[in-house]
C-alpha cells in the first residue's frame, strides 16, 4: 500500500515538474469539442440533441492521447527494469500508474466538462448526471486503456495500435454512459444506465491492473 | 493434449491427415453447396435472397468460434508455455477475420432487399463489427513486435482481455438497439426452421468447420516452418 502511493506521488510529481502531457490532454478536449459546432452547425437544438456523445467521444479520445506514454517513459529509461526487480508487483505499478493517469487527465475533465457542455446546448437537467457518468466512466476509460498501454510495450507504431486495441473496449461505458446522459435530458431516470457504468467501474478495477501485469512481466523476459 | 504439443510430432501427424480433411472438406463444401443453391425450397417470403443464409450463418458461428479456439489456445499458451499454442494462435487470427469479414459483407448484402438497407447500427451488427476490430487488433499487434516471441505472448494477454469483453459488449450493444432477429436453430424449444433448409444449412456449417480445421492446419505448419527457417539464418549468420 505505502509502494502504490509513493508511486502515485511520483508520477504526479513528474507530471506537476514538467507539466505539459496533462494539459495537452485537456487542451485536446476542449479543441476537439469546439469543433464539432464548424462541423454540424451552430444550430442549438441539433447541438443539443448530440452533445452527450460529442462531450463523452472528445473525453474518449482525449484519454486515449495522454495514454501511449503511460508506461513507455519508465520502460525506455529502465525505470520498470528496476522497480520489478526491486520486488516490487506488476499489478501495484500498473495500479499506481493508472490512479495517476486518471487523476491527472480524468479529474480535470470532470472540471471542463460542464463548461464545453453549455457551449453546445447540453439540456439543462442533464448536467449532474453527466458529471456522474464521467466520474464513474473515466476511470473505466483509464483502466480499460492502461491495458492497451502495458501491451504495446516494446512494439512499433505504438500509437495508432493502442488507438485499435482500446477503442473497440471503450463501447460499454460509452454506450451506458451516454444512455444516462439522453435519458436525463428526457427526463427519464438514468438509474439503470449509471448503475451498469458503476458495474463497469467495480469490474474493471480489479481486473484491468491484472490483465495490465500480465503484460507488463512480459519485459522482464 | 500435452502429447500434440510437440511440434515435431504435429508436423508428422498433421502431414498424414490434410490429404484427408481436404479431401472431405471438399465433399461437403461441394454437398451442401449443391443442397443450398439447388436442392433446397425458396422461401415463401424472402424468395431466392434466403440462400444468402446458408453463407452468412455459418460464417457468423465460425467467426465466434474461432475466437472462443484462440482463446482457449491462449490459455494453453500463457500457462503451459506451449510453443505451439502460440502458433497456432497466430496463424488462425486472419482466418476468424476472414470468417467476421464475410460474415458482414453476406449480411449487408442480405439486408439490402430485406430490410432496404445496407447496415444499421443494430446491435448484433454492431457486435460483430467490434470483433472484427478485436480479430484486427490482434494481428496488428502480434506483428509489431521485432522479438516474435513476445508478440504472440502479448498477443494471449489482449486475445484473453477481448474472451472478457465479448460478452460485455453483446450484452451493452443488446441493450442499444436491435433490428436482427433472434436465434432460430439454436433454441431449448428446438430449431423454429423447417426441415428442408436446416439441413443444407447444417451440412454448410459442417463443411466451414472442416475448411476451418484444414486451414488452421496448413497455416500453422507454415508458421512453424517459417520459424525454423528463422533460426536456420540465424545459425548461418552466427556462423559467418
Amino acid at each position: 500500500m505505502r509502494v502504490l502511493w509513493r508511486l502515485i506521488r511520483r508520477d504526479l510529481t513528474l507530471v506537476f515538474r514538467s507539466g505539459t502531457d496533462a494539459g495537452a490532454a485537456l487542451a485536446f478536449f476542449v479543441v476537439t469539442v469546439t469543433l464539432f459546432p464548424f462541423g454540424i452547425g451552430p444550430e442549438p437544438e441539433i447541438l443539443g440533441r448530440v452533445a452527450a456523445g460529442l462531450i463523452w467521444v472528445s473525453a474518449l479520445l482525449a484519454t486515449l492521447l495522454s495514454m501511449e506514454r503511460l508506461f513507455q517513459a519508465d520502460y525506455e529509461d529502465g525505470t520498470l527494469d528496476q522497480l520489478l526487480l526491486a520486488g516490487v508487483s506488476a499489478e501495484a505499478i500498473a495500479m499506481a500508474k493508472i490512479a495517476a493517469h486518471w487523476l491527472v487527465t480524468g479529474l480535470p475533465l470532470l472540471i471542463v466538462a460542464p463548461v464545453m457542455a453549455a457551449l453546445i446546448q447540453l439540456p439543462a437537467g442533464a448536467y449532474g448526471v453527466m458529471i456522474a457518468s464521467l466520474a464513474l466512466g473515466t476511470p473505466v476509460l483509464s483502466l480499460i486503456g492502461g491495458i492497451g498501454a502495458a501491451l504495446i510495450l516494446g512494439a512499433r507504431r505504438g500509437g495508432a495500435l493502442l488507438a485499435l486495441l482500446v477503442l473497440p473496449l471503450f463501447v460499454p461505458p460509452l454506450i451506458f454512459a451516454v444512455g444516462a446522459i439522453d435519458a436525463a435530458a428526457l427526463g427519464l431516470s438514468p438509474r439503470p444506465s449509471l448503475l451498469f457504468l458503476a458495474g463497469l467501474l467495480a469490474a474493471a478495477l480489479p481486473f484491468a491492473p491484472v490483465a495490465a501485469a500480465a503484460a507488463i512481466r512480459q519485459v522482464l523476459d | 493434449m500435452h502429447r500434440f504439443a510437440n511440434p515435431a510430432r504435429f508436423m508428422r501427424l498433421s502431414a498424414r491427415l490434410l490429404p484427408w480433411l481436404a479431401g472431405a472438406t471438399a465433399l461437403l463444401l461441394a454437398v451442401g453447396l449443391y443442397l443450398a443453391l439447388i436442392a433446397s425450397p425458396p422461401d415463401y417470403q424472402q424468395g431466392q435472397a434466403v440462400r444468402i443464409m446458408y453463407v452468412h450463418v455459418p460464417s457468423a458461428w465460425l467467426s465466434m468460434a474461432v475466437y472462443g479456439v484462440m482463446a482457449l489456445a491462449s490459455i494453453a499458451y500463457l500457462v503451459w508455455k506451449h510453443p505451439l499454442a502460440g502458433l497456432f494462435t497466430k496463424a488462425v487470427a486472419p482466418v476468424g477475420a476472414g470468417f467476421t469479414a464475410l460474415c458482414l459483407v453476406t449480411g449487408s448484402l442480405w439486408g439490402e432487399p430485406m430490410w432496404g438497407t445496407w447496415w444499421v447500427w443494430d446491435a448484433r451488427l454492431t457486435s460483430v463489427l467490434i470483433l472484427l476490430f478485436l480479430y484486427l487488433g490482434y494481428i496488428a499487434l502480434v506483428g509489431a513486435f521485432d522479438d516474435a516471441e513476445r508478440g504472440l505472448r502479448v498477443g494471449a494477454v489482449l486475445v484473453l482481455v477481448g474472451t472478457v469483453n465479448l460478452p460485455i459488449i453483446k450484452f451493452s450493444v443488446d441493450w442499444w438497439n436491435t433490428l436482427h432477429q433472434p436465434a432460430s436453430v439454436a433454441r431449448l424449444d428446438g430449431p423454429t426452421m423447417d426441415t428442408a433448409m436446416l439441413i443444407p444449412l447444417l451440412v454448410m456449417a459442417l463443411a466451414f468447420t472442416f475448411l476451418f480445421v484444414v486451414l488452421a492446419l496448413v497455416r500453422t505448419r507454415a508458421e512453424l516452418t517459417w520459424r525454423k527457417v528463422e533460426v536456420l539464418r540465424l545459425f548461418q549468420a552466427a556462423g559467418e
